[in-house]
C-alpha cells in the first residue's frame, strides 16, 4: 500500500547525514517505521539513567536540549536543531542514557528504529564510518583516543564556535600543598585557616600524589573510619587527574565530567610525573563559562545568528542561579538580567533587519511591555511587545504597517527560539493590533484612559509599563507626553486601575493561614504571582501614573521614588519595595528549582522560617491596598 | 411489546464488519485525554456536493498521546465512476491514476476497521463526516458513531478572551498552519492533510489551559 507520509519523512531524512549515504529504497524502509513525536516545550524524551529506547532521534522542527546532571545542577551539553541526530548511544552500546533530552521549544521529532536502521545499513560501511568518526572526532582529550568507542556525539558541547569554551582555563597558580608525612589534622587546620576546599599532597620532588577535599574529610574522618591523626596519605584520593597548563575550559570541564571529580591538577608536562604548578577547580570552570555578565553581553552583541543569542541567554540563567546562591542584592541581579534581556532583544531586531529586503521606510521604536517593560524579568517569560512607527500619509499606511509586521514576525520568531514563549494573548508586535503608527497609538491610549472598561484595564496593566528597547527615542517620548496629558483630564481611569489593584485581597486568611488555590491542578498551591506580586505591581503603577512620574518602570524603584515624594508614607512605600524584592526572589528561586515560572508554591516544602518571611511580606500589601481605597475613593466604586 | 419498532431496527441485516464496528462502542468507557486513541483524517473528493460528489481518497493517522507511528497511517484511493476534471488540479488524483484503487465498499470496510471507536479529528469536520456518511448510507449502512472534534472550532475556542470579537468565522487549514507554525508537507493529499491536522490538533491542545480545558466536556462541545 502506498504510504505518502513515509515518503515525505524519507525526503526529509535523505537531506542529512548519514541518511544521505543510503539508497532511496533502503531509506524508505526505515522511514516507514519512523514514529513522529510532537513535543511541547519542556517535554522530556528520555532521562539520564533511563534504560535505552529502541529508537534514536532526529529533530524535524524546533530544538531539543541535551543535559547532564553534575553536582546536582543541570548543564546543557548540546542543543540539537532541525536535521541533527541525537540519542545515538544505544546504537553503539547497550547502555543507559547518560544525558537527558528535553524539548527546548515546541518541536517535532522523528524517532528512528535502531533495528530497522541497522538492518538497512548492515552492508554500508560508509554509514558506520560516518557515525563512528562523527563521535570520535569530537573527542578532544588524550583519554578518548584510546576509548573512542565510548565517546558519543551527544556527549560533547557542540557550541564549538563559542570562544569562551576554548579560552585557556584560568587555573589557580601556587595551590596549597602539604607533604606525604603531614597528619590529617594539620592539613585540615591549613585548609580551614586559608578557607579553601582542597589541598594537594605532594612528594619531595613536588609531584602531586593525591588530593584531599572537604568531602574526603566528611566521608573518611567524620564518619570515624580513620582517626584524626592519621597520615594524609591514608585518606587522600589518588592518583590525581593531571593536565598541561594550556588546556581549554571545554577540555577541563569534560575531564571533570568524565572522571566525576571537581579538581584537576596542572603539572609541568601534563603527567603525574612532573612538578605541580596549579589546580583547576570546577568552580573556576563555571566562572569562565557563565559567571561573567560582560562576557555574555559581548557575546550577545557579536551574535549574527539566533542560535548564538540562545547560547548566550542560556548562560545568563547559570549566572542568575549563582547570583541567587551568593545572596547578591536582588536589585543588582534584576539590573544585570534586564540588561541582558534587552540586549538579546536589541540584537534579535538587528538580525531581523538584515533579513528584510529593504531598510525601514520610516523611523520606528520597539517597545517591551509587561515585566520586560518594567525591567524586572528574571526567568524566561512570555514575550509581550509592541511597535510604533512614524506617521505616514494615509495611502502609505497599509504598506508601512505590513513592512513592520513582517519585521516583527522575524523578531518574535527568534525570541521564541531563544526561549521567550509567544504571548498566549498574542500581545506582540507581529499582531496588527499592536503594530501601529504614532497617531494610532496615541488614540489607542486616549481611548483606554478616557473610556475605561474591563478590557481596557486588562490591557493597561501590560501596555502602560512599556519601555523602548530599540529605535527612535522621540517617538516614544511623544507618546508618553500624550498619555500623561490625557491622564490629567480624568480621574475615572485611576479608579478603574485602583479597583484592579485591590481585587486580590491580602493573601492571608482570617486565621493568618495562606489562601491557596481551591481547585484545578494547582489545588492547595499558593499563587505567589497573583496574590503577592500583582497587587504590588498594580499599586505602584497606579500611584506613579497619578503622580505623573515618567521613566521609572521598576516596581521597587517606583516605591522608592514614592517614598521620596511622600515622606509621611515613607515607611509603607519602603516596606512595599522590600516586599516586592523578597517575593520576586522567592518566585525566581522556586522557578529555577522546578524549571518553570515559579508562580505556584508548594507550601509544604517551605521551612517555618520561609513561611514567616513570606507572611511578613504580606503586611504591606494589605496596607497599600487600604491606602489606595482611601486615596482614590474606591469604597463606593466596587 | 412496547419496543417492537425499536427491535425491528436492530434485526435489519447488517454485514458482520458493521456489527463489529458497532460492537466497539458498546464496551466503550471514557478514558483520560492522554490515553485516548484519536484518528485525524481527511478526504479528497470530486467536489463539495455531498449527494452528487464522491470520495476519491481517504488519509488518516492514529495517535495516543503525542506519538504518530508512520507505518500505522492509513491511505486508500477509491474507484469512482463520477469524475470531475476541475478538482484534479487541487488533489492531483486522475481517473486512471497510478495509485492502486479499491471499491467503495472495500474502502468503507478498511476505514471502519481502522478508526474503530477512536475520536475523529478533522478540519471542517462536518464536510468530511457528511461525505463518509453518504458513502455508508449508499451501501445500506448507518452513519458514523464516533465523536468528532473540528480543529477549526477548537482553535476558535482556544483563543484568548480579549480576541474573541476579532475571530474569523472560518480558518482554513493553511491559516492554522501559519498561525501555529506547522510545516506544510504534502498539503492536498489526503494523508498529508491528515498528518497536518494531527499536528494542528496537538498544538492547540498544548496551548489550552491544562487545568481547565483538557477534559471532554470542553473538547467535545461545539
Amino acid at each position: 500500500m502506498k504510504n505518502s507520509i513515509a515518503e515525505r519523512v524519507c525526503d526529509f531524512l535523505k537531506a542529512y547525514p548519514p541518511f544521505d549515504l543510503l539508497k532511496y529504497d533502503k531509506l524508505l524502509e526505515i522511514a516507514e517505521e519512523v514514529v513522529i513525536i510532537y513535543l511541547e516545550k519542556a517535554d522530556v524524551l528520555f532521562k539520564e539513567g533511563d534504560s535505552f529506547n529502541e529508537h534514536f532521534y532526529m529533530v524535524r522542527n524546533g530544538s531539543v536540549s541535551l543535559t547532564h546532571t553534575h553536582n546536582d545542577t543541570q548543564e546543557i551539553v548540546s542543543m540539537s536543531d532541525a536535521g541533527d541526530i541525537f540519542g545515538v548511544r544505544p546504537l553503539i552500546a547497550q547502555e543507559n542514557y547518560k544525558l537527558t533530552a528535553t524539548a527546548h521549544e515546541e518541536s517535532i521529532v522523528y524517532a528512528i528504529p535502531i533495528k530497522g536502521f541497522q538492518l538497512a545499513v548492515e552492508n554500508n560501511s560508509k554509514v558506520y564510518k560516518y557515525l563512528v568518526t562523527a563521535f570520535a572526532t569530537n573527542a578532544y582529550d588524550p583519554y578518548t583516543t584510546k576509548e573512542n568507542n565510548e565517546i558519543f556525539v551527544d556527549y560533547l558541547p557542540n557550541n564549538s564556535h563559542d570562544i569562551v569554551n576554548f579560552q585557556t582555563a584560568n587555573y589557580t597558580k601556587n595551590p596549597v600543598t602539604c607533604s606525604e608525612k603531614t597528619s590529617l589534622r594539620d592539613a585540615a587546620i591549613k585548609m580551614s585557616v586559608l578557607k579553601i576546599g582542597c589541598i594537594i599532597v605532594i612528594d619531595q620532588e613536588k609531584k602531586p600524589v593525591g588530593i584531599i577535599t572537604n568531602s574526603d574529610i566528611k566521608n573518611k574522618i567524620a564518619t570515624g573510619k580513620y582517626p584524626i591523626e592519621t597520615a594524609v596519605t591514608n585518606i587522600m584520593s589518588s592518583p590525581v587527574i593531571t593536565n598541561k597548563k594550556d588546556l581549554t575550559v571545554a577540555d577541563g570541564q569534560l575531564q571533570m565530567i568524565k572522571h566525576n571529580i571537581g579538581h584537576l591538577c596542572i603539572t609541568k608536562d601534563g603527567t603525574i610525573n612532573s612538578k605541580l604548578i596549579g589546580v583547576l577547580s570546577h568552580h573556576d570552570v563555571l566562572v569562565t563559562l557563565g559567571n561573567n555578565p560582560s562576557v555574555i553581553l559581548k557575546e550577545i552583541n557579536r551574535a549574527t545568528r539566533t542560535k548564538k543569542l540562545r547560547t548566550a541567554r542560556l548562560k545568563a540563567n547559570t549566572l542568575l542561579k549563582n547570583y541567587l546562591e551568593q545572596n547578591i542584592p536582588l536589585s543588582h541581579i534584576i539590573k544585570i538580567i534586564s540588561q541582558i534581556n534587552d540586549a538579546v532583544t536589541f540584537q534579535a531586531i538587528e538580525i531581523a533587519l538584515l533579513k528584510m529586503p529593504t531598510p525601514p521606510p520610516v523611523k520606528f521604536s520597539w517597545l517591551a511591555l509587561g515585566s520586560q517593560g518594567r525591567k524586572e524579568q528574571l526567568l524566561y517569560t512570555d514575550q509581550d511587545n509592541a511597535l510604533v512607527f512614524e506617521d505616514v500619509p494615509k495611502e502609505k499606511y497599509q504598506e508601512t504597517q505590513a513592512y513592520f509586521i513582517e519585521l516583527a514576525k522575524y523578531v518574535t520568531k527568534s525570541l521564541n527560539k531563544i526561549g521567550f514563549e509567544y504571548c498566549e494573548a498574542d500581545m506582540m508586535a507581529s499582531n496588527p493590533e499592536w503594530c501601529k503608527s504614532l497617531t494610532e497609538w496615541k488614540n489607542q491610549f486616549k481611548n483606554w484612559i478616557l473610556k475605561p472598561d474591563e478590557k481596557a484595564i486588562l490591557l493597561s496593566s501590560i501596555f502602560f509599563d512599556y519601555s523602548r528597547i530599540y529605535g527612535d527615542e522621540e517617538l516614544v517620548d511623544e507618546l508618553s507626553n500624550t498619555i500623561y496629558k490625557t491622564l490629567e483630564e480624568t480621574s475615572l481611569f485611576f479608579k478603574f486601575l485602583g479597583r484592579d489593584a485591590i481585587k486580590s485581597p491580602s493573601p492571608l486568611g482570617f486565621f493568618k493561614q495562606f489562601l491557596v488555590e481551591e481547585n484545578g491542578d494547582q489545588k492547595d498551591l499558593f499563587n505567589i504571582k497573583s496574590r503577592g506580586l500583582m497587587p504590588l505591581i498594580d499599586s505602584a503603577r497606579l500611584l506613579i501614573l497619578s503622580k505623573q512620574i515618567k521613566g521609572v518602570n521598576n516596581t521597587y524603584e517606583r516605591f522608592e521614588k514614592l517614598a521620596e515624594l511622600e515622606p509621611n508614607n515613607k515607611e509603607l512605600y519602603n516596606s512595599c519595595s522590600y516586599a516586592f524584592k523578597a517575593l520576586s526572589k522567592f518566585k525566581t528561586k522556586q522557578g529555577l528549582l522546578h524549571n518553570n515560572s515559579g508562580k505556584f508554591i508548594e507550601l509544604e516544602t517551605l521551612t517555618k522560617e520561609e513561611k514567616l518571611k513570606l507572611k511578613r511580606c504580606f503586611k504591606p500589601i494589605h496596607e497599600i491596598q487600604e491606602t489606595l481605597k482611601f486615596r482614590f475613593d474606591l469604597k463606593n466604586f466596587i | 411489546m412496547a419496543f417492537k419498532w425499536f427491535h425491528k431496527e436492530k434485526t435489519k441485516d447488517y454485514p458482520d464488519f458493521w456489527l463489529a464496528y458497532l460492537d466497539a462502542f458498546n464496551t466503550k468507557k471514557k478514558e483520560s485525554v492522554e490515553s485516548t486513541r484519536f484518528v485525524a483524517f481527511d478526504t479528497e473528493t470530486t467536489g463539495f456536493d455531498r449527494k452528487k460528489d464522491r470520495v476519491l481518497s481517504i488519509g488518516a493517522v492514529a495517535f495516543v498521546g503525542k506519538s504518530i507511528e508512520v507505518n500505522k497511517s492509513f491511505e486508500i484511493y477509491v474507484e469512482q465512476d463520477i469524475f470531475k476534471g476541475e478538482t484534479v488540479k487541487i488533489h492531483g488524483l486522475m481517473k486512471k491514476g497510478s495509485e492502486e484503487k479499491i471499491t467503495e465498499l472495500e474502502a468503507i470496510k478498511a476505514f471502519l476497521l481502522y478508526i474503530k471507536d477512536a475520536i475523529l479529528v478533522a478540519h471542517h469536520a462536518s464536510f468530511d463526516r457528511n461525505m463518509v456518511n453518504e458513502m455508508l448510507l449508499r451501501h445500506g449502512l448507518d452513519k458514523l458513531k464516533n465523536e468528532f472534534i473540528d480543529t477549526g472550532v477548537l482553535f476558535n475556542k482556544s483563543k484568548h478572551v480579549i480576541y474573541k470579537e476579532s475571530l474569523q468565522e472560518h480558518y482554513s487549514l493553511d491559516d492554522l498552519c501559519k498561525e501555529l507554525n506547522v510545516p506544510k508537507i504534502d498539503r492536498h493529499t489526503a494523508s498529508g492533510d491528515a498528518l497536518i491536522t494531527a499536528f494542528v490538533f496537538l498544538k492547540i491542545l498544548s496551548r489550552l489551559d491544562k487545568r481547565k480545558h483538557l477534559e471532554w466536556g470542553y473538547l467535545l462541545s461545539r
